[in-house]
């Protein structure tokens, strides 16, 4: 009985996902609706996925918070991937701990606290807020994260190709990249999709951070959604849902191909005569 | 991590140096540095100035003016923050509500959980995908889906009332009921990660012999598999637990106007009445409320780390 899919466990699975789905699959399907009251179909329309690109403001937050998350993920990706190499390779220094310390912890740290003390570092080093702080606060909190996901990848790594290359006389930045970003990449581009992510997402700490003129699109959607339900901000939703959607789907169908090209590789090299 | 003595005890070049130094300063100013600041303004007083604090410190002014400055600092905000019942009620309710939730997260994610490490090894990786794929969309937008179907009439409603198992629309938004929906459905796949990796590394071999000995399926889960599995359930328990405690998303919009959550009042504290000083003490407190459960994660995370080496 254990080697098949009991009923149990089947149960489990459909109710657990269905939670886990159903909320969204509402909201994608009533951003269609014609009625402007929510809960109420009217029909299939997307007018209001037209008025969308009508509403500069709700443009404007976008691009602001594209290009927050763009740069802010690729600055954490390299600081990240940065830390996660002075956690799997470094060995023993002074302050090792406390550096583990600040890797892991902003991970569960309330969001309330990191938006109010970088505001606070932000004010007490009189730096205008906008753009920029919003920019540095997201690199801080993401970089953590692409530690950690590049970190786990680091741990399962043969290093004996990394010592072959150091005994040859190859120095150690050449053989991080030609030897060790190559094996890591897929844990760095999922670090970095995961950067862009929280930053695309977070409304606390941007709230805290920014200043005039860098409003971005989970602020703006915040103040609306405070005023009520409406069919455009499922829109909206239903957008970023989509892009997110396809790009992690993408991402690891990638990994998979790569998976499979890698075995295919070990295979022929090993069947061939050396 | 056998390379000899050369690889045990690396000796460092600049180039291994700036390797640390880099992400370290990176955290020790926009992590680290920030709470001594918080602290600092947790001291400081209220004013109707840019910054809204007083006394802001200038070194152009000089040391006696450091020192003036100093002096002016005072624990008056945390004798406030005892004072006004609305702070400790705010703390006491976000423990227990994040307690609560982490506990029903737990229910909902363990049957999730198992039943994805007893799938046939070929669902695996699609449950996983379906699993992570809900963290990566929007918080926020999960929180926002859940209004349209807790309200009065809201989808929920209109269901039970077309199934005539209710006759009257029932009161969920703005309940600490719709905040427990809230944060359970946020924080589920944080929990069902690393419950699933602990329950997908179970020797199976182990429940085979309990069945063999006559041990009947019940009892060789709660001997067995739920013991195997508690490293996965402390480390999610405390990945939904701490960040639940300082929530403000989900009280905020789902809640009512009585659920108080120390996330909230300090977000009203600072947005609404300006005050930075008490909300840094508010944040002050706070984190010394979170620094145990902190300290606990991280050590089984060192521990988990270490083992997987």
């Amino acid at each position: 009985m254990r080697h098949g899919p009991t009923w149990f466990n089947v149960t489990s699975l459909v109710i657990g996902f269905s939670f886990l789905y159903l909320p969204i699959v509402l909201l994608v399907i009533f951003s269609f609706n014609e009625s402007r009251l929510v809960t109420v179909w009217g029909g299939f329309s997307t007018k209001w996925y037209a008025e969308l690109f009508r509403n500069q403001q709700l443009l404007d937050a976008f691009w602001v918070t594209i290009k927050v998350a763009f740069m802010s993920a690729s600055v954490a990706t390299v600081l990240g991937t940065m830390a996660a190499l002075v956690l799997a390779r470094s060995g023993r220094f002074t302050g090792r701990s406390l550096f583990s310390g600040m890797i892991f912890a902003p991970l569960v740290m309330p969001e309330v606290i990191l938006g109010l003390s970088l505001l606070l570092l932000f004010v007490a080093l009189d730096q205008a807020r906008g753009f920029w702080t919003v920019m540095l606060a997201h690199t801080t909190f993401a970089m953590c994260y692409v530690a950690v996901v590049v970190q786990s990848r680091l741990v399962g790594f043969d290093r004996s190709m990394e010592e072959a290359a150091e005994d040859l006389g190859c120095p150690p930045a050449k053989t991080f990249f030609l030897i060790t970003l190559p094996i890591i990449l897929p844990g760095v581009i999922a670090g970095w999709m995961l950067a862009f992510t929280l930053s695309l997402d977070d409304l606390v700490i941007a709230s805290f951070t920014t200043g005039p003129g860098a409003t971005t699109l989970p602020m703006k959607i915040y103040s609306q959604v405070r005023l009520g339900v409406t069919p455009e901000i499922n829109a909206v939703c239903t957008i970023l849902v989509g892009i997110v959607t396809i790009g992690v789907i993408a991402a690891s169908l990638v990994t998979k191909r790569q998976q499979l090209q890698k075995e295919r590789d070990e295979r022929a090299a090993y069947a061939e005569p050396s | 991590m056998s390379g000899g003595p050369a690889s045990s005890t690396p000796k460092r070049s600049l180039g291994g140096w700036a390797l640390i130094a880099v992400p370290y300063l990176w955290l020790f100013v926009f992590f680290l540095a920030p709470f001594f600041i918080v602290f600092k303004i947790s001291l400081s007083q209220v004013a109707i100035a840019i910054p809204p604090y007083f006394p802001t410190f200038d070194l152009a002014e000089g040391w006696a003016a450091l020192v003036e400055n100093l002096r002016e600092l005072s624990a008056e905000n945390y004798l406030w923050l005892t004072q006004d019942d609305l702070y400790w009620k705010s703390y006491m309710s976000s423990v227990i509500i994040a307690g609560v939730s982490t506990m029903l997260t737990l229910l909902v994610g363990y049957p999730i959980a198992y039943g994805m490490a007893r799938s046939p090894k070929a669902w695996r990786p699609t449950l996983l995908m379906l699993v992570i794929l809900p963290f990566w969309t929007s918080f926020l937008i999960r929180v926002y889906a859940w209004i349209g179907i807790l309200k009065n009439e809201g989808l929920l409603n209109q269901l039970l009332l077309t199934l005539g198992v209710i006759s009257e629309p029932l009161t969920i938004l703005n309940t600490n009921i719709a905040v427990y929906i809230g944060i359970v459905y946020s924080y589920l796949p944080f929990l069902v990660l690393p419950l699933y990796a602990s329950l997908e590394k179970l020797d199976e071999s182990l429940l085979e012999a309990a069945e063999d000995l006559g041990c009947p399926p019940w009892q060789a889960f709660w001997k067995i598999t739920l013991p195997l599995s508690l490293p996965g359930i402390i480390a999610g328990c405390f990945l939904v637990f701490i960040p639940a405690v300082g929530e403000f998303v989900i009280p905020d919009l789902l809640g009512g106007s009585d659920t108080l959550m120390i996330g909230k009042t300090l977000w009203v504290e600072f947005f609404a009445n300006r005050d930075w000083p008490v909300s840094s003490a508010v944040a002050v407190i706070l984190l010394l409320l979170l620094v145990i459960p902190i300290v606990l994660f991280q050590n089984q995370q060192q521990k988990m780390a270490e083992k997987d080496r």
